[in-house]
């Protein structure tokens, strides 16, 4: 067994690194910088680029033109950097552009407490861009989480051209762990999937019956054409009301309707289980340690961990939750996926468990409600 | 020349008189004359009238937010050198996006940008933009006559930007000065003035020759700026990257003896910013994990950098760690007071076979816990080394690690001739222990 003993952030390079990311643009951002450091150390030496932006708009503006050119892309921030990447985020969602962003979260609202964790950007991130389309969200709960679904990231966000988000925390960031790396399953990077008729190429047109279109690159021999502007299949404007409601439902089912297939998560479920804990990120390591405190108290608990947090698994939720009367929701934050478990779950007693005040939700907290 | 690439199909649709309509034409000649094919060129367009820019071209084109064309700009050239990247802004985009102008000019990546200066917001409705004269009849009432305007070229000059140039969209010059500038290597700035017809020039008199007065009294921009001449950033960039050592993957550390306790271990270092606290934290887990045991690492200080409390909380466990706060401490470290203050009540709840390591003149509260009070100062120990000083005197109770884990620990983590001099801070505390 070889261990490494590593921090979040330092894990999530790697992972982009492994996954075949090769241009990051930060601003510093604590509990945030040390994805950029170690990116910086990263990326030169093997042909790739780490910049520093002049501030979060143009770090995400230098992502989204390399994405452009065909490079994987990656950018990191905390929660005040989130708010001035909005503009871009939405561009990124309405022009189909890869790209991976983290956001280690620290307490807001706000500048909040930068050295500080909290959950608390989680509704943020699905809804912080204008027109409101659909973005995918991971939430790592540790240093191997922080590795394999930075990689997993980058698959999602090439194969459906759409933000990737990775909801770190400080608290899991900037704390360091000993993981088993020779244990972490390798896996395989996936690359968007380029025009096989670049003659015909359109910027915006699906074929068959797909969601998600064929990639050229700006730069290359066949002129490319990529547009913030409501647009056709062309790249160019269109007022057409028909084809503008196609390519939006097109764009909002391809991430929407995938979920089925990246309902990251873990679950450890106990027959005739009659309370459910609902909880991710940082505080499923609470969770963990109550589930077993409880369980020797002879109570019968069951725990389910979201990896994957928006679009909402509703299906994974709901049949994970079959059977079962009492809903415990665990998060580091005033109340917020709480709401999404609520709208999936209406017959069920749901009782939440939050913290917003910069210390984790411990152990004895989840014990008390349950 | 080669063949013209505007597209036919979609021909500029300005208002009649727009001085966008002929700089686009213009710099179709100046493409043409340049040998230029398409997928050579991307025309990165900003927003408002000269965010159309990109339509009327058989290139590559992207089309962003207000004011941040510059920042997809340099990605795109970042990633392909080879690609020729022309930037259109208008006066509105070069106000809102001031930051990346700025940083472009400083920065010098190859980029030719041209500033299609109509002295107002056309499409919004001719508010004030930021090179507005004060005098003007905008859309903004009489916000204009409040502020100075911008002098593009003065500042880009002054912010370090190699290639500078003011002209007329009127110039017969015009094509030649696109070239000049896309030619240029390095980052290039031409402030092209223009008649708006639909907005500005309906309550202001601007004329071609008007913009030709105007622009012979001001000092002459020839173009190369003599003082801000150098490397440009990409090629600079390659060469410095081609430089750097790569990253060796993260350091593996095997299980080579066993632990003193095969049990759970809580710590938690009390101390202040500079003490390195984290430093001494991370050791004590690597010494840890040399005894195959799991460890994670909790820390806590404020955004100050030398002042402040800092903590650090570890865990070492023969078994997987959840939560990662620690709980029944046992072993205490405490070695500034600040450190101690932020967590006092860290002392009530120990129990006696707990182990406290203090520094001499740190307070601490009253607690059941045994307490072994060490006098760094008098060893010679600085402050800065305290934490690790106190995992020299841990070590020699073989609490949680012991000498052997520690000096293995220390190998993994430094190096000469940081080494040595840890290995005797290390050595000089274990005699007080």
């Amino acid at each position: 067994m070889a261990m490494s003993f590593m921090e979040g952030n330092e894990a999530v390079a790697w992972g982009a690194f492994d996954a075949g990311c090769r241009f990051f643009a930060g601003y510093p951002i604590t509990p945030a910088t040390t994805i950029y450091n170690t990116m910086l150390r990263l990326l030169p030496p093997a042909g790739g680029i780490c910049l520093q932006g002049e501030d979060e708009i143009a770090s995400i503006g230098f992502c989204l033109g390399a994405s452009m050119a065909g490079l994987k892309v990656m950018t990191a921030t905390s929660g005040p950097g989130i708010s001035l990447y909005s503009e871009q985020i939405s561009f990124a969602i309405g022009g189909e552009i890869p790209i991976v962003i983290v956001d280690v979260q620290r307490l807001g609202p706000s500048t909040g407490s930068a050295t500080r964790g909290a959950d608390g950007d989680i509704q943020f991130l699905r809804w912080g861009n204008s027109g409101g389309l659909p973005v995918i969200v991971l939430a790592p709960s540790d240093v191997r989480d922080c590795y394999m679904l930075t990689r997993e990231a980058f698959n999602l966000s090439e194969t459906y051209r759409c933000p990737v988000f990775v909801a770190s925390n400080k608290e899991i960031g900037m704390t360091r762990e000993s993981i088993d790396v020779e244990t972490v399953p390798s896996s395989r990077p996936l690359k968007r999937t380029a025009s096989p008729d670049p003659d015909r190429f359109q910027p915006f047109a699906v074929r068959d019956d797909r969601t998600v279109p064929d990639f050229l690159p700006i730069g290359g021999p066949r002129v490319v054409r990529q547009t913030s502007s409501t647009h056709g299949t062309d790249g160019y404007i269109t007022t057409d009301p028909g084809e503008i409601s196609r390519i939006l439902d097109r764009m909002t089912r391809k991430v929407a309707g995938a979920v089925g297939n990246f309902s990251l998560h873990e679950v450890d479920a106990q027959d005739d289980a009659g309370i459910l804990i609902i909880t991710y990120g940082i505080t499923a390591r609470a969770a963990r340690v109550a589930l077993d405190d409880l369980r020797t108290a002879g109570e019968r608990v069951s725990l389910l961990v979201l990896k994957t947090l928006w679009p909402v698994p509703g299906r994974l939720i709901r049949k994970t939750a079959e059977n079962i009367e009492r809903v415990i929701v665990a998060e580091m934050n005033n109340g917020q996926y709480v709401r999404e478990i609520e709208r999936l779950l209406p017959q069920h007693t749901i009782d939440f468990v939050g913290r917003m005040d910069g210390t984790l939700i411990s152990p004895e907290d989840i014990r008390e409600t349950v | 020349m080669a063949a013209s690439l505007l597209d036919t199909t979609r021909p500029p649709v300005f208002c009649q008189g727009c001085a966008h309509d002929k700089v686009t034409r213009t710099l179709d000649e100046a493409f043409s004359r340049l040998g230029l094919e398409g997928h050579q060129i991307v025309i990165v367009s900003d927003i408002g009238c000269s965010g159309l820019f990109d339509t009327f071209f058989h290139t590559h084109a992207m089309h962003g937010l207000h004011g941040r064309a510059l920042t997809y700009a340099t990605g795109l050239k970042m990633a392909c050198p080879d690609l020729h990247v022309v930037v259109t802004m208008g006066d509105g985009g070069q106000g809102i996006g001031g930051a990346h102008f700025l940083a472009a000019c400083r920065r010098n990546v190859d980029l030719t940008l041209l500033v299609l200066n109509n002295f107002n917001f056309g499409m919004t409705g001719g508010q004030f933009s930021a090179t507005t004269p004060p005098e003007a009849s905008i859309g903004s009432g009489f916000l204009n006559r409040l502020e100075r305007p911008l002098d593009i070229c003065q500042v880009a000059s002054a912010a370090g930007a190699p290639y500078v140039s003011r002209c007329s969209t009127y110039s017969k010059d015009l094509s030649r000065e696109f070239e000049r500038a896309m030619t240029f290597r390095g980052f290039s700035v031409v402030d092209v003035w223009g008649v708006c017809p639909g907005r500005y020039t309906r309550n202001n008199r601007l004329t071609p020759a008007m913009i030709d007065d105007a622009l012979a009294r001001l000092e002459p921009t020839p173009g190369p700026v003599a003082e801000n001449q150098r490397r440009e950033y990409g090629e600079y960039y390659r060469e410095e990257a081609r430089r750097q050592d790569a990253l060796p993957r993260p350091t593996t550390i095997d299980k080579e003896v066993a632990p003193p306790q095969n049990l759970r271990q809580d710590i938690i270092v009390m101390g202040s910013a500079g003490q390195r606290i984290i430093t001494a934290g991370e050791i004590l887990c690597m010494a840890g994990m040399t005894a195959g045991l799991q460890a994670t690492q909790k820390n806590e200080y404020n955004i100050t950098v030398l002042r402040g409390p800092s903590i650090s909380e570890m865990i070492l466990s023969p078994t997987a760690i959840g939560y990662t706060g620690t709980q029944r401490h046992s072993v205490v470290i405490a070695i500034a007071d600040e450190g101690v203050a932020r967590r006092s009540s860290v002392f009530e709840s120990l129990e006696d076979t707990a182990l406290v390591i203090r520094a001499e003149g740190v307070a601490i509260p009253e607690c059941r816990a045994e307490v072994i009070s060490v006098n760094f100062k008098g060893l010679g120990i600085r402050p800065p080394d305290w934490a690790l000083a106190a995992l020299g005197v841990l070590s020699t109770r073989n609490r949680a690690i012991s000498p052997d884990m520690l000096i293995k620990a220390l190998h993994y983590r430094f190096q000469e001739p940081v080494l040595s001099s840890a290995l005797k801070i290390v050595q000089s505390a274990r005699s007080a222990g």
